[in-house]
């Protein structure tokens, strides 16, 4: 059972392999190192780059444009902030030139907090980036979902943003997922196959296993927990944390529906309309700050079209509208949801009585 | 087109005198057509006008020496709003210049989404421009690891001096010559000593941009871009080099700025700058090339064509307001939803 890492890994492998990926490149990313979260070991397309963000970004439309297939990388998301005019270049060429050039790249970056990143590796980018239309942009929350829409990422003909929820990256499946189709059930014969060893590893290569096509829709969110009385909606690190507190919460009665929104734009708002028309209460939840942040958009929305069918006001939970989440662990629990605020927010949803 | 007379034997051409009268013409037609789409935005026939007058010596034998096609076994062509020459050259439609002018719905350049001179034609690899200044030099460099890896073709990138002050600027210069990943791309400047109203000399201390190139092991060039032989020979020999070595060069080619930056100066020729259209003619009616009658006959008729078909391009449709829609994704026209 593979984790979100190496089910990208993974997914990259059999990109190279089978969908024409050129260049997986950005900053540590080819060897000795293969990403500072191992993202890219092992892999044949794998380069180093200048410590260059827009060159990176401007890189990537460029091998678009030129027909090759990048999938670049920014190390962090936070530093991903001086490429902002680029990335919506990126999102406006075909739209600007009326559909003349197409720019089939992906970007994938780290993303949020959960491993005491401090100022600059905690960011999120969730608002930022659905501020950039012309993108698809996707966050996963399990190794499966992870390499399924990757390899949509890398199919689709338009810039994509994949954004790896960098607490879940060395998280182990939920026992409802299969296996990504070829990788071995024992997480000790993958990581023999396809981890690169400590020390010297000149003469390492990988032994990929034999992989299979597994795309997830970009847009399809998922259903993680079936649920009667309210709706909770969220993606990325928060996810697996609202599912642990609907869990919980069961045995006091509160039945929620949670929701992997799985990708951001375009979103499933089929999956949250029958969700919440079945409801009537929802909570949106992400680690963004709180201040036009995407969930607002979300809530927005559910209030223009089910204002009338609600039962409870909807609520976000979200980051505190801080300029970034402090080292010490009190500072980075006191700033972004947790499971306790959580578990909170959805025991007083619950609670509301029209 | 005229037909030449035979060659002075004191001229300083090189050129065959067919070549000179094909850029000659190409030079009038640019410069004709620059005209024209100021009038057109003065007389409120559109909202904004930029362009390259004065940028057509260095522009028509780049355009010339482009080996034109789609994907990367042929030339890309990364261009600024001054870069119609090179546009005109490679052999676009004057009269789709104007209809992006007048923003019309047959612009086929954005169907009435961009500001004059921002063409896009990606059957010639002539990629976006975009007014963002320099961004074209963080881009560049991709297609031409494409060239690289297709066969001989090559990356042409140009902008102007102002912009050199963006880091996009010193990104090209370093992913163009990784140390054995150096690429074949030729990177212009169009030195014009100006960014809008702001004189290079109050704000750049390198004099000489070309010498940025040599601290990236770069073979470096500096030419008089309003000379079109110097610019033709040049700009050959670069390209020649780049599509042998595979690797980059940077050139930067002095020219003139004759309008202004654009409609927000207020697009009115300024007579402190040499006009180099006007030398070349000069010399080639002094070689016998051309006769003063004969160049006023190629002005004439593009003036008189240009006119017209600005007139026409009054008459066509505007874009529908249901277009907003159309093509935010690949391939897709139409609106499937509010949100998509």
């Amino acid at each position: 059972m593979a984790t979100m890492i190496q089910a990208i890994r993974m997914a990259l492998a059999y990109g190279e392999q089978h969908l024409g990926v050129t260049d997986v490149y950005g900053e540590d990313v080819g060897p000795p190192l293969g990403g500072v979260f191992t993202g890219s070991m092992g892999l044949k397309t794998a380069w180093n780059s200048p410590l260059d963000e827009r060159g990176i970004i401007g890189f990537a439309i460029g091998l678009a444009m030129g027909g090759q297939k990048p999938v670049a990388e920014i190390q962090f998301v936070d530093y991903i902030y001086n490429t902002i005019d680029l990335l919506k270049i990126a999102g406006n060429t075909t739209w600007a030139t009326a559909g003349d050039w197409c720019v089939p790249m992906v970007v994938m970056t780290p993303v949020g907090s959960g491993i005491r990143g401090s100022i600059y590796h905690s960011h999120s980018f969730d608002a930022m980036m659905t501020h950039i239309p012309g993108w698809k942009i996707v966050m996963p929350s399990t190794p499966l979902d992870a390499y399924g829409l990757m390899l949509a990422a890398i199919k689709d003909p338009n810039p994509v943003m994949f954004m790896k929820p960098k607490a879940l990256l060395r998280v182990r499946p939920p026992a409802e997922d299969q296996l990504i189709p070829g990788e071995p059930a024992d997480e000790k014969v993958l990581k023999d196959m396809i981890d690169a060893p400590l020390g010297d590893r000149s003469a390492w290569k990988p032994r990929w296993p034999k992989l299979e096509d597994y795309t997830v829709e970009i847009g399809k969110g998922r259903i993680r927990r079936a649920g009667s009385q309210l709706t909770i909606v969220s993606y990325g690190r928060t996810l697996p944390l609202c599912l642990q507190a609907a869990n919980q919460l069961a045995d006091e009665g509160i039945d929620a529906e949670v929701i992997d929104l799985r990708s951001l734009w375009p979103y499933d708002w089929d999956m949250i309309s029958e969700s919440v028309r079945k409801t009537h209460k929802v909570l949106f939840v992400n680690e963004d700050t709180e201040v036009t942040n995407f969930g607002e958009h979300l809530l927005r929305r559910a209030v223009e079209e089910f204002f009338y069918e609600l039962e409870a006001a909807p609520k976000l939970l979200a980051g505190a509208h801080l300029p970034g989440i402090g080292l010490a662990d009190a500072l980075e629990m006191a700033s972004v949801p947790q499971l306790a605020s959580i578990t909170a927010a959805i025991r007083e949803l619950a609670a509301e009585v029209p | 087109m005229s037909k030449p007379h035979l060659v002075d034997s004191k001229s300083s051409f090189t050129l065959a005198p067919e070549l000179l009268v094909k850029i000659h013409d190409l030079m009038v037609r640019t410069r004709s057509l620059e005209e024209r789409l100021i009038k057109m935005y003065k007389q409120n026939d559109g909202f904004f006008w930029i362009g390259g007058p004065g940028e057509e010596a260095f522009n028509i034998p780049l355009g010339l020496l482009l080996n034109k096609g789609q994907g990367p076994k042929f030339d890309y062509f990364h261009g600024h709003y001054r870069s119609m020459g090179v546009l005109l050259s490679l052999g676009a439609e004057p009269i789709d210049a104007l209809r992006q002018m007048k923003n019309t719905a047959t612009d086929p350049f954005s169907a009435g989404r961009n500001f004059c001179g921002h063409a896009s034609i990606k059957k010639w690899n002539v990629a976006p421009i975009s007014s963002p200044i320099e961004v074209q030099y963080s881009i560049a460099p991709g297609t031409a690891l494409g060239n690289k890896r297709a066969g001989d073709g090559i990356t042409v990138v140009t902008g102007g001096d102002a912009g050199t002050a963006e880091g996009d600027f010193a990104s090209c210069l370093i992913w163009s010559s990784r140390p054995g990943n150096e690429l074949p791309i030729l990177i212009v400047v169009t030195n014009n000593k100006w960014g809008i109203s702001t004189s290079a000399d109050t704000q750049h201390g390198d004099r000489v941009i070309a010498d940025r190139g040599k601290a990236f092991g770069m073979k470096t060039m500096v030419i008089n871009g309003n000379d079109p032989q110097e610019s033709y020979l040049k700009l050959k020999e670069a390209m020649d080099y780049i599509r042998k070595e595979r690797k980059p060069i940077l050139m930067e080619a002095r020219v003139s700025r004759l309008y202004g930056h654009s409609s927000a100066s207020g697009a009115n020729f300024v007579t402190n700058e040499e006009d180099p259209l006007k030398t070349f003619e000069e010399k080639l009616s002094a070689a016998g090339i051309l006769s003063k009658e004969q160049m006023k006959k190629i002005w004439d008729q593009y003036n008189e064509s240009l006119l017209l078909a600005s007139q026409k391009v009054r008459d066509e449709p505007q874009p529908s307001p249901d277009s907003i829609w159309d093509h935010v994704y690949c391939g897709q026209k139409g609106k499937p939803g509010r949100y998509v």
